[in-house]
């Protein structure tokens, strides 16, 4: 149709899109207990190298009873599974949840109150669904290319 | 109006055009000669106080855009030139600014109006129809207005606001992406809202002519709802209702001038004079108070999609109005039980705007499901029920015999409605300026020169302030505002010319590059602006134990607290507007040795009595004796304290004398207009009660 040229121009452009390729994140200085806030297509993603204590506290939670039902297997690397890298945005309405706060040692968001655990998983509060995890993946063990 | 006009007028000038394009005519009949009730209440003039504030709007936009840059990396700055430098800029951007809100008061007591009296009814429902239209247009203009400052609140109100369109399934994100132009709020998200925000306007302007239209073809309803049937019901717009709406107007102006001179910040977020960053979202995001109502509405509901849903029904339920309330009797003035509920709606209205600023924990959610539940059942299950039950009273037989009927009951129901709404408004603005604030402690309130209707700044303090500045902050803090020539302007610290041009040189100022392609330094003159300490963010926190000392141009605009009940009533009236001032002043000698039981201060942080939170990274910057002034004044902290304040109130505010001195003058001259238009008004108005 004659109008899609005046919808689509609202879309990313080419620059925007060329400025949201890839990042390289080194891991080396995230210490265990740790984690960090990088940018990626204007986003904050934090990486978090989670202690033992975090994972068996995120694997131990029975998944049927969350509100958004996801095993913390599914949102994090094979052989990588003490590195959580999650988008920071409240899928609520927006706002940046703040690390280690909250009563599950993960993400509290103090707009409207939403608790996520170390896994990044919404536990309670008004937000659906759980911290999104970007695209991502290991290029070496101390390193991880996001997008 | 029916039909072209027999006007014909005298000039033959004027017959000529009249003859090629019969304007003269239709302005003729629309606002001269045009039939108006005669029995009219001040709820009428709120017509022509909305076609002002949209003239007043649309004049003072196009001129803010003439100075504004649309783009994320300058948008604030410009702001903030057009309020420094731009002549009378800061007045300009005042009036944009409150008229906004002005804008929206106006509309909402108009639309109250309009369902009190039953002016949506037949045959108005075009009218009414068209009236909700341009609200939402409204609505959409404000929203977009706010972001274009780029503040924190701009910002991540922006955020939220479009993320709520991502509520919807399957085609949600691609609509986020898509309003966005991007991945999130950024610079092509403001280029395309300041397109749309110069837009939208004159699209209001045409739906507006096309209301007034509307308007013209049924009549204007009256308190009576009984249409006019004789010539004894109504009297000719000019100059009767003219003169009625020109009083009207200029009390309307009296109120609009108190934000502009005295208050212009009382409405706004001080968050909003914090550049936006998106790595950082404020502690409690509150739209402006037009839209809270709608926020809270949004907010009560468990389910994202389901409480977009209710925001916009709430809105778009409005358009359905004249099918819901079927009464044939038109004004609530005639329907005792409907004009009841119709008072317990605006209080459940205006109870919903004071949820919407407060954080949704506790009573409050639940007080907004309740009063969400209540405005959607106003319309639609008590209206329609209403319509079918009540026994109204009867209506007089014409306006004419209303008028001569002269109840004296109808003054004291219109005093107490407006008693009523005054004191429910000013709750419910009190509390807008509570939610802007965290859960501290309250800095003491100090003594400034700078406050009241005649408050100016000490010339002194101004300068010794300047001097704590140089001499202790300007290690870590930047003020990138303030340039040495503004030292030498009026309503500052007074200095000379020469004298700012002296200090100036003393500074060392990056230049270039020159022939060479060489950057070079070179001494400052009085156009540069103060140099900042550190050449980028980064290098301020990595000198700073990780975190950015702020600048402090706008320190004292850009911080706040709660007042709290009922000192925000107070407040609005006695000007009160210092709590940035003492909250700075305390931050500066709220430092203490003894952290008290119970708080741990992590390592590389100090306890501060004001701080929120009680750690701030920053270490205790003042002590006794550390600045001595020339002229002898105590060298203690609260000495430095107060003068630094004073000084830092000025450069977030440099035209705040000329601000209050024009005020002075334009609340003389407004209220012997008003005076004027009164007298007048009763003159012309002598033969028609």
């Amino acid at each position: 149709m004659s109008l899609w040229p005046f919808v689509s121009q609202m879309n990313p452009d080419a620059s925007t899109i060329a400025a949201g390729a890839p990042i390289e994140v080194d891991l080396t200085p995230i210490a265990s207990g740790q984690d960090i806030k990088v940018f990626w297509r204007g986003k904050p993603i934090y990486i978090m190298n989670r202690t033992k204590k975090q994972v068996e506290e995120a694997r131990s939670v029975p998944v049927a009873s969350l509100p958004d039902p996801a095993t913390d297997q599914s949102r994090v690397k094979e052989g990588h599974d003490q590195w959580l890298v999650v988008i920071g945005i409240c899928t609520h309405l927006g706002c940046i949840p703040i690390a280690h706060e909250g009563n599950y040692d993960g993400f509290f968001c103090p707009c409207h109150g939403s608790q996520y655990d170390s896994s990044g998983r919404i536990r309670q509060g008004p937000a659906p669904a759980n911290l999104p995890v970007p695209p991502y993946q290991f290029v070496s063990d101390s390193k991880i290319q996001i997008g | 109006m029916s039909g072209p006009s027999e006007y014909q007028p005298t000039n033959p000038a004027l017959r000529w055009i009249e003859r090629r394009l019969p304007i003269l005519g239709l302005m003729h009949s629309s606002f001269v000669a045009y039939p108006t009730p005669r029995n009219l209440n001040y709820w009428w003039t709120f017509g022509a106080i909305l076609s002002l504030m949209l003239g007043v709007q649309i004049l003072t936009g196009v001129i803010l855009a003439m100075h504004y840059t649309p783009e994320a990396t300058m948008a604030f700055k410009s702001v903030e030139d057009i309020v420094r430098d731009v002549n009378y800029g800061w007045l300009l951007r005042n009036m944009h600014a409150s008229g906004a809100s002005m804008f929206f008061l106006a509309v909402y007591i108009h639309m109250f109006r309009g369902l009190y009296y039953g002016s949506y009814k037949e045959p108005r429902e075009v009218l009414w129809i068209l009236g909700v239209i341009i609200y939402l247009l409204m609505m959409a203009t404000g929203f977009m207005g706010y972001v274009l400052p780029w503040g924190q609140m701009s910002f991540w109100g922006a955020t939220v606001i479009t993320n709520l369109f991502s509520a919807f399934p399957y085609v949600g994100d691609s609509i986020v992406t898509l309003l966005w132009g991007g991945y999130s709020v950024g610079n092509p998200t403001l280029n395309r809202f300041f397109s749309l925000h110069y837009l939208l306007p004159f699209v209001i302007a045409g739906v507006v002519v096309l209301h007034i239209w509307a308007l013209h073809v049924a009549g204007q309803n009256n308190p009576t709802g009984v249409e006019a049937k004789t010539e004894k019901d109504t009297v000719a717009f000019t100059p009767y209702a003219t003169i009625k709406d020109l009083f009207g107007v200029s009390c309307f102006l009296i109120f609009y001038a108190w934000f502009i001179f005295y208050m212009p910040n009382y409405l706004g977020d001080a968050d909003n004079y914090i550049p936006a960053n998106p790595g950082v979202t404020p502690a409690h995001i509150v739209p402006e108070w037009y839209y809270l109502a709608f926020y809270a509405m949004l907010r009560s509901i468990p389910n994202k999609l389901a409480g977009v849903v209710v925001m916009f029904s709430s809105i778009l339920l409005l358009l359905f109005l004249p099918w819901l309330d079927t009464a044939k009797t038109r004004s609530s003035k005639y329907r005792p039980l409907a004009k009841q509920f119709f008072w317990m709606f605006v209080v459940v209205c205006v109870l919903l705007g004071y949820l919407g600023a407060q954080p949704p924990e506790g009573i409050y959610v639940i007080a907004g499901r309740i009063l969400t539940f209540c405005y959607f059942a106003y319309f639609l299950i008590l209206l329609p029920l209403l319509s079918r039950i009540e026994k109204p009273r009867p209506v007089p037989n014409s306006i004419a015999d209303d008028v001569l009927a002269k109840q004296a009951g109808k003054a004291a129901t219109l005093a107490s409605a407006v008693i009523a709404l005054a004191v429910a408004g000013t709750v419910f603005v009190g509390s807008v300026q509570s939610a802007r604030a965290e859960e501290q402690e309250t800095p003491p309130s100090q003594k400034w020169s700078f406050a009241g209707p005649f408050g100016k700044y000490d010339r002194g303090s101004l300068q010794r302030g300047l001097k704590v500045y140089k001499e202790v902050c300007s290690a870590c803090h930047s003020l990138n505002y303030i340039a040495f020539r503004n030292l030498a302007d009026s309503g500052g610290p007074g200095y000379s010319t020469a004298q700012a041009a002296a200090l100036a040189a003393e500074y060392k100022v990056k230049d270039g590059p020159n022939d060479q392609g060489e950057m070079f330094e070179r001494p400052g003159r009085p156009a540069d602006y103060f140099p900042a300490p550190f050449p980028n963010e980064q290098a301020a926190r990595a000198a700073n134990g990780g975190a950015a000392p702020p600048d402090l141009s706008l320190i004292t605009k850009a911080r706040s607290y709660e007042r709290g009940f009922p000192w925000f009533i107070f407040d609005f009236f006695t000007q009160f507007q210092e709590q940035g001032p003492n909250y700075v002043s305390g931050i500066l000698q709220g430092f203490e040795d003894k952290v008290p039981a119970g708080v741990t201060i992590p390592d590389g942080a100090y306890y501060n009595k004001y701080f929120p939170g009680h750690a701030i990274k920053m270490p205790k910057p003042l002590s006794d004796g550390q600045v001595t002034f020339d002229d002898g004044s105590p060298a203690t902290v609260a000495q430095y304290a107060h003068d630094v304040t004073t000084f830092l109130m000025w450069t977030a505010d440099p035209h705040l004398e000329d601000r209050k001195r024009l005020g002075m003058q334009a609340f003389v001259f407004l209220i012997i207009f008003a005076g004027l238009m009164y007298f007048t008004k009763k003159k012309v108005w002598a033969d028609a009660h």
